[in-house]
């Protein structure tokens, strides 16, 4: 008697619970396998999808889908033509773009030099906002359209020649424009795009219409999901792939979770939680392809404990960089002993010198002749993942130059520059940079000269400002990149920063991809990954 | 009762007020450099963070700053309109996909604590001492020694990568089996308590006096203990599961993370550490709502579970 009430007192949720499931197992599949024609691709919900407003990797992942770049990249990182036919210039400063025929929107616009001049005017023009505006600032007249009530609507140095030919004219000489066209802030806006001339459709970014191999299917569904499908009057390579899904994930351990159950295709980055685990768990499937991303240590310039370039030196000697990058970064970062990125054509290895190598006894010793503080700080930002590699660095500090050494953390990122800015002791702190296109110039202006726009330590050398300047007027590529060389030797010498890691890109694929390649921008190629099948 | 509703209501809209007030002026207080904190550690051009702090008017500090903000946030509320997120969504829009599978979640979850929790609790407090009741006092003692952080992440690797039972994220559009185990995982907390809270009652009133005169006038068990027992031991229950059913919407920041739902919390999350006020203000004000009206919604439930508490 008594068993059998209890029986149903029990029988009954379960029943409705079984009943809710069984209601429920009917439907779509939800979030389960992607079908044999669709590639699913991990993301970060975007920030935007205008070009030019467009600086993240998740939304330049989706827009390099919808557009295809006036140059490309070959192998050695110089650039080549795809959607330009031609990119010559006889002295660097007035620059002829040809464009090639064929190419067509997708809503059928045929592209012409004025898509491009309509888009970059956009860019540039500054109450518009766009975050990639300082791309044009090498263009003449962009000073014009910058402030609140800008002279000009349209930068001066842009001039249609005929529809499939522009010219561009630079304020200065500078060897690397061609190079620069790589990026996603240079592709073109079909006239759809605007609703009056210089006024961007407010709705545009959540469908945006490109002229690249794969067109938007339905909108930008926000933190949910971007479908492209491919567009067959695509005048070149077709993509292998019919259909790609942008998966927007919040975390990518959660990602990684769906990877792991061939729920989704591609992971872009592995999650650090996983990296300890990720190749057994992959196997062949977890991959590594050089990237540009360049993590350092800078020296406050305004702290004078710092100001002796041997104290630098000694610090950056006594860190083991070999044994931080293998025992945290379970080798996907390499040591870093340069100024610039492996990827860069120009690049040499070990420019940092006998400061590169680790020598704990050398280290002391020039330390100590250098009379170094006794108490070293180390500053980043603790929403990042950096304390672990911090805090291994610190007590290499500890141990071989036998001083204090603590690291402290700021609660964000820019709670840390904040401080910078304002002079206040942070001690050594931590930076990171990922290039826009591969140049020396790109590495060296922005983080080393005097004006440069990441220069946070305040970091000046005439000699070397002259250097990168002379090398981005160079007549040549070979000139340009002995005189940007010649600069990185004078890097060596101050020591401004330490360089740590050169970063790698790490991905995994489900097994029902191939081809699955990635490039310097931390880009799945969109048109040569394919269902394997 | 309908005076009493009545005059709930209108507390509530003061309250609401209250809320964004102190919520807006928290934020307010803890706002860095938003603009930094969209770009990452990118630099953040002149031109963009020119444009941005005219939009959203972050020049405005300092005390007179915070009213102007504030007063310029209420004015465009009160004519529905929640504002813009820094990178230029409408935050009503964002509520709009956000709400529907929190409430889905939360519901689940809520579910799963009383068909479980309210079941287990009967018959442990019915057979106290027993083999059952005993197992469930290790088991809840368990789940509610185990946070969320490190529930969520296992739960989602042995049962939806490793053996694969149930899909290992469930999204933006989840179906009902998707949120299935999100909604186990977040009910587990409440379902422990929800069990020993009704435990403890029913062993209570099964050795009341009434209980006692039920028995001895012949009534039979079952009849006792569904209406007389169960009547009476889940006022407490009731209130715990009214205050927890806001808890679930709120509380969700780990679950919906680790299987990527992109709801309320997610939202919260991403509005807090982008330092994006309208945003974490308008989710907050919603959430001020939903605690508001589930409290009330409890009381008025008293009532009817004890005709004894009546409201003028």
């Amino acid at each position: 008697m008594r068993v059998r009430r209890l029986a149903a007192w029990t029988a009954l949720p379960l029943a409705v619970t079984l009943g809710l499931a069984a209601c429920g197992s009917g439907g779509d599949g939800g979030s389960g396998g992607s079908g044999s024609d669709t590639v699913s691709i991990q993301i970060a919900e975007p920030q935007h999808l205008v070009p030019t407003n467009t600086t993240e990797t998740a939304g330049n992942q989706v827009i390099s889908g919808l557009f295809s770049p006036l140059v490309d990249y070959d192998a050695q990182n110089k650039p080549v033509e795809v959607a330009a036919e031609s990119v010559t210039s006889t002295d660097n400063k007035v620059w002829t773009i040809k464009l090639k025929d064929g190419f067509t929107f997708h809503n059928g616009e045929k592209v012409k030099s004025d898509n491009y001049i309509n888009a970059w005017n956009y860019g540039a023009y500054a109450p518009n906002g766009q975050g990639g505006s300082y791309f044009f600032e090498k263009i003449a007249g962009y000073e014009d359209l910058q402030g609140k009530q800008p002279k000009a609507k349209t930068l001066s140095g842009l001039k249609k020649l005929d529809d499939l030919t522009f010219q561009v004219t630079l304020g200065a000489p500078y060897i690397d424009f061609k190079t620069m066209l790589g990026y996603n802030a240079f592709y073109p806006l079909p006239d759809a795009a605007f609703s009056a001339p210089g006024v961007l459709k407010a709705d545009y970014e959540q469908a945006p219409i490109g002229q690249g191999p794969f067109k938007m299917k339905g909108t930008w569904q926000h933190d949910s999901k971007i479908d492209i499908e491919r567009y067959d009057a695509y005048p070149l390579d077709k993509p292998k792939s019919k259909n790609i899904e942008f998966r927007i994930y919040q975390q990518l351990t959660a990602a990684y979770a769906d990877l792991l159950a061939d729920n989704l295709d591609v992971l872009p980055t592995i999650p650090t939680e996983n990296l300890s685990t990720a190749q057994t768990d992959l196997g062949d499937r977890y991959q590594t392809s050089p990237m540009s991303s360049f993590q350092f240590l800078a020296f406050p310039t305004f702290d004078k404990d710092f100001a002796n370039p041997d104290v630098r030196k000694a610090i950056s000697m006594a860190i083991d960089r070999d044994e931080i990058t293998k025992s945290i970064f379970k080798n996907s970062q390499a040591p870093a002993r340069s100024f610039v990125s492996p990827v860069l054509p120009g690049y040499r290895e070990n420019t940092a010198g006998a400061a590169g190598e680790f020598n704990p006894t050398e280290a002391k010793k020039l330390y100590q002749a250098a009379g170094g503080p006794a108490k070293i700080v180390i500053s980043y930002n603790g929403d990042g993942g950096h304390k672990d590699w911090v805090d291994a660095t610190a007590n290499q500090l500890k141990a071989n130059l036998g001083v204090e050494v603590v690291g402290s953390a700021e609660p964000k990122f820019a709670d840390l520059l904040n401080k910078v800015e304002k002079k206040q002791p942070v001690g050594m702190f931590r930076l990171g940079w990922v290039m826009d296109y591969p140049s020396m110039e790109d590495y060296l202006g922005p983080l080393y000269t005097t004006n440069g726009s990441s220069n946070y330590y305040g970091y000046s050398n005439p000699d070397f400002d002259r250097l990168v300047k002379e090398g981005s007027a160079a007549a040549t590529q070979d000139e340009a990149i002995k005189k940007y060389q010649q600069a990185e030797d004078i890097l060596a010498k101050d020591m401004p920063v330490i360089p740590l890691r050169f970063g790698e890109n790490v991905f995994g694929h489900s097994s029902k991809v191939k081809n699955v390649e990635m490039d310097l921008f931390q880009r799945v190629n969109l048109v040569k990954v394919e269902a394997a099948s | 009762m309908f005076r009493y509703i009545l005059r709930r209501l209108l507390q509530m809209v003061l309250a609401f007020l209250g809320t964004t007030l102190i919520v807006y002026a928290l934020m307010f207080a803890g706002q860095g450099d938003p603009i930094q904190a969209l770009a990452g550690e990118r630099p953040v051009t002149e031109a963009q963070r020119a444009y941005l702090t005219e939009k959203y008017h972050l020049d405005a500090t300092g005390i007179g700053g915070f009213f102007y903000r504030y007063f310029d946030y209420v004015r465009s509320l009160l004519q529905g309109d929640l504002g813009q997120s820094l990178t230029g969504r409408q935050i009503g829009d964002i509520l709009q996909q956000a709400w529907p599978v929190t409430v889905k979640l939360a519901l689940i979850a809520l579910a799963v604590a009383v068909i479980f929790g309210v079941t287990a609790g009967v018959i442990a407090g019915i057979r106290r001492a027993g083999i059952f009741d005993n197992s469930t006092l290790v088991l809840t003692l368990l789940v509610l020694g185990i946070p969320t952080i490190v529930l969520a992440p296992l739960a989602q690797y042995f049962l939806g990568v490793k053996w694969q039972l149930f899909p290992p994220t469930a999204g933006a559009e989840p179906n009902f089996y998707a949120l299935l185990l999100p909604g186990i995982v977040l009910g587990s907390l409440s379902l422990a308590t929800a069990l020993r809270l009704t435990r403890t009652s029913v062993a209570e009133n099964l050795r009341a006096d009434y209980v006692r005169t039920a028995r001895s006038k012949g009534l039979v068990k079952r009849r006792i203990v569904s209406v007389h027992v169960l009547r009476n031991s889940l006022i407490p229950v009731v209130t715990f599961l009214g205050v927890e059913l806001g808890n679930l919407m709120s509380g969700a920041i780990i679950t919906e993370g680790v299987f990527n739902i992109p709801g309320v919390g997610f939202n919260l999350f991403r509005g807090i550490r982008t330092e994006d006020g309208p945003l974490v203000v308008g989710i907050v004000s919603v959430l001020v709502v939903v605690y508001l009206v589930s409290n009330l919604l409890v009381d008025v439930l008293y009532a009817v579970l004890d005709p004894r508490i009546r409201y003028e």
